[in-house]
């Protein structure tokens, strides 16, 4: 490597290894909140859904009972107030009632899975209490596999947003700042070389990039039993590619603005869509049909589906090729705009 | 002598403001020159459009027998630079500053001779941020300096530094001239111009408006001295002052008076006697050898502080 490219490099890891903010926004944050997601969304013996009987005429004891043997409900009797506010509140899911011409009446919001579960559940245990025999008989097995988890879910979105942060502030926050310095233009009165400066932070992000990959997936292996089914190879180089995209992304937003207050806002512009919509903390398939072409287009949508396909389901190159072509396009689009629009001084 | 710099009806402006209108300027191998005049006045403009940074309207700059279109490489190796307001990484230390301008440069000086010739062995492994504003411009002169550079550009190198830190880069500049290599630099300072500088360009409103060694300029007063006073009272005569033996310039400023004089001790008792004449009280009387400054004053009407 030349002396200059090499000083170039070094001074990018000094800059960013002497900026403690940077280090821990960069690596300790995603492993925490992998940490703190992981802790919530753990798997645990299956909810328990609290129901409430209500009144305290004769038939509220058997119904209790009946209730009580079910082992997905935790019942209890509450009088009509305090089963209101507790509805209300949500503490409980479902109010069963025993109105005087006979059966029973539930009261739920219908609109919640819970809910609706509950109802399920005290029906069943009710009928069942009362002497209803099933008609089919039936028998139950459980599978409790790694791989369909919320953790499984958002580790490589973790890992997706991770690349997306960094590149695009990786690159464009020292830019925009060694510009408002005018350190840019100190730099351009020397015979340094513009392409091994814009180098300097490829390969800079590069290394740091490995680093953050072997760290949070590594971690979530061990801590949570992440599944890593696909090939580390292909994932390291969507990891990579994304890199790239990013990247670009970064110095197309660092190209002209002269201030720190302007590129952050043009960053978070950039960023805050793909934050809510390429299924980071959830499937982005939640969004309506209409939008979904928008969705599927933007470049951390394909970086996410690319991870989730390789890291999940083992998903080799072929399968993820479009998502491959969509980061790419990001990459070339970005970056050779950028370098048009580059302001140097 | 040989020519280092030449602009030839050099023109920039930006939007409606003509920061450079028609400048000429030759500067010769191995001088140390000075543009010299007030904030806004066109130095840096002119400077950078000489540095290769900002590309002029019209007009043309060659240096050292080069153009920026055809040899931007070759120029680029050869000369140093400074410019005003600019922030090295402060994370960073001096060393790694100093090594990393000199990696940029086909040839230069080691690290360390850098350092040195500008005193900051001391701080060698010091982060740039816990730098002095004296220290950061010794540092920022030592990254125009590590190219080895046949000229170097320094736009208001000595701005804001304590006299200390001042004197320090004025030796340093004054070291570097010996070698017979050229200095081009911009101040509104004229004791920084007198002191270094052969000779000096008066730039006001983009254009050079006097060019001259700094004794010629003075001397171009036709009066070495001048006597400022404040007296109460009534008014005298610009007349009767001109009058006045030694006396060759009468200016009126904030409501004190300005005699540009020859020679003091035949001005100084011819003065004091029409004061006693005419019953005028001084409130306040002095006297010094004309600067720069005077010559700028004679020359705009302005202070170049305040113009």
């Amino acid at each position: 490597m030349r002396d200059s490219l090499r000083q170039l490099v070094l001074t990018r890891f000094r800059e960013f290894v002497r900026e403690p903010e940077a280090l821990f926004w960069s690596l300790a944050f995603p492993i925490l909140l992998s940490v703190g997601l992981g802790i919530a969304f753990r798997n645990r013996a299956p909810e328990v859904v609290h129901v409430a009987v209500v009144g305290d005429s004769a038939r509220a004891g058997p119904v209790l009972s009946a209730l009580a043997r079910s082992t997905g409900l935790a019942a209890e009797r509450l009088s009509e107030g305090d089963a209101r506010l507790a509805l209300r509140t949500g503490r409980i899911a479902l109010a069963v009632r025993m109105p005087a011409a006979g059966g029973v009446d539930y009261e739920y919001d219908d609109t919640r899975e819970d809910a609706r579960n509950a109802r399920l559940l005290a029906d069943d245990a009710i009928q069942r209490g009362s002497g209803r025999q099933d008609v089919v008989a039936n028998s139950e097995r459980f599978i409790r596999e790694p791989g369909s988890r919320y953790i499984d879910f958002v580790v490589p979105g973790l890992l997706g947003m991770g690349l997306m942060g960094n590149g695009i502030w990786g690159i464009g926050f020292p830019v925009v700042d060694a510009r408002r310095k005018g350190l840019l233009k100190r730099l351009m009165a020397t015979p340094m070389s513009r392409a091994e400066y814009l180098m300097s932070f490829v390969i800079s992000r590069f290394v740091l990039l490995v680093i953050e990959i072997f760290l949070l997936v590594g971690f979530s292996a061990v801590a949570f039993g992440v599944p890593l089914r696909g090939s580390f190879l292909q994932l390291a180089l969507i990891c990579a590619l994304g890199a790239l995209a990013f990247g670009a992304l970064g110095l197309l937003i660092a190209a002209r603005p002269r201030t720190v207050e302007g590129a952050s806002g043009l960053m978070n512009l950039a960023m805050m869509p793909m934050w809510i919509l390429s299924g980071v903390f959830f499937s982005s398939e939640n969004f309506p049909g209409a939008i979904q072409p928008v969705i599927q287009a933007l470049p951390l949508t394909a970086v996410n589906d690319a991870l989730r396909a390789n890291m999940l389901r083992g998903a080799g190159l072929p399968v993820v090729g479009p998502e491959l072509a969509i980061i790419a396009a990001w990459f070339v689009v970005c970056f050779v705009l950028a370098l048009r629009l580059f302001r140097w001084r | 002598m040989a020519t280092a710099l030449a602009i030839r009806d050099l023109c920039k402006s930006y939007g409606d403001v003509r920061a450079v209108a028609h400048l000429d300027l030759e500067v010769g191998l191995g001088e140390c020159f000075g543009l010299l005049g007030p904030n806004g006045a066109g130095k840096t403009t002119t400077i950078e459009i000489c540095e290769g940074l900002t590309p002029p309207d019209s007009g043309d700059v060659e240096l050292l027998g080069m153009r920026w279109a055809t040899h931007e490489r070759e120029m680029r190796n050869v000369l140093g630079i400074q410019l005003q307001e600019t922030q090295l990484s402060e994370k960073l230390t001096v060393a790694e500053t100093v090594r990393l301008f000199r990696s940029f440069y086909a040839n230069g000086l080691g690290e360390d001779e850098v350092i040195a010739l500008v005193q900051l062995e001391e701080k060698t492994r010091a982060r740039v941020g816990t730098l002095s504003g004296g220290q950061k411009q010794r540092l920022a002169v030592a990254c125009a300096l590590v190219g080895d550079p046949r000229v170097l550009f320094l736009d208001e190198p000595t701005t804001g530094l304590d006299p200390q830190s001042r004197r320090q880069l004025w030796d340093l500049i004054e070291r570097f001239r010996r070698d017979g290599r050229t200095v081009v630099l911009t101040t509104h300072y004229m004791d920084e111009a007198e002191r270094l500088c052969d000779r000096v360009a008066i730039v006001d409103h983009g254009q050079v408006i006097a060019l001259d060694t700094p004794r010629a300029l003075i001397a171009s007063l036709g009066a070495e001295h001048v006597v400022t006073f404040t007296a109460d009272g009534m008014a005298i005569e610009d007349a009767t002052l001109e009058a006045l033996d030694g006396v060759t310039a009468v200016r009126h400023e904030n409501g004190s008076i300005q005699l540009t004089a020859t020679e003091l001790r035949r001005t100084m008792p011819a003065l004091l006697t029409l004061l006693e004449q005419q019953r005028i009280r001084l409130t306040e009387l002095s006297t010094h050898s004309a600067t720069l400054e005077d010559v700028f004053v004679s020359l705009t009407g302005r202070h170049l502080r305040d113009a």
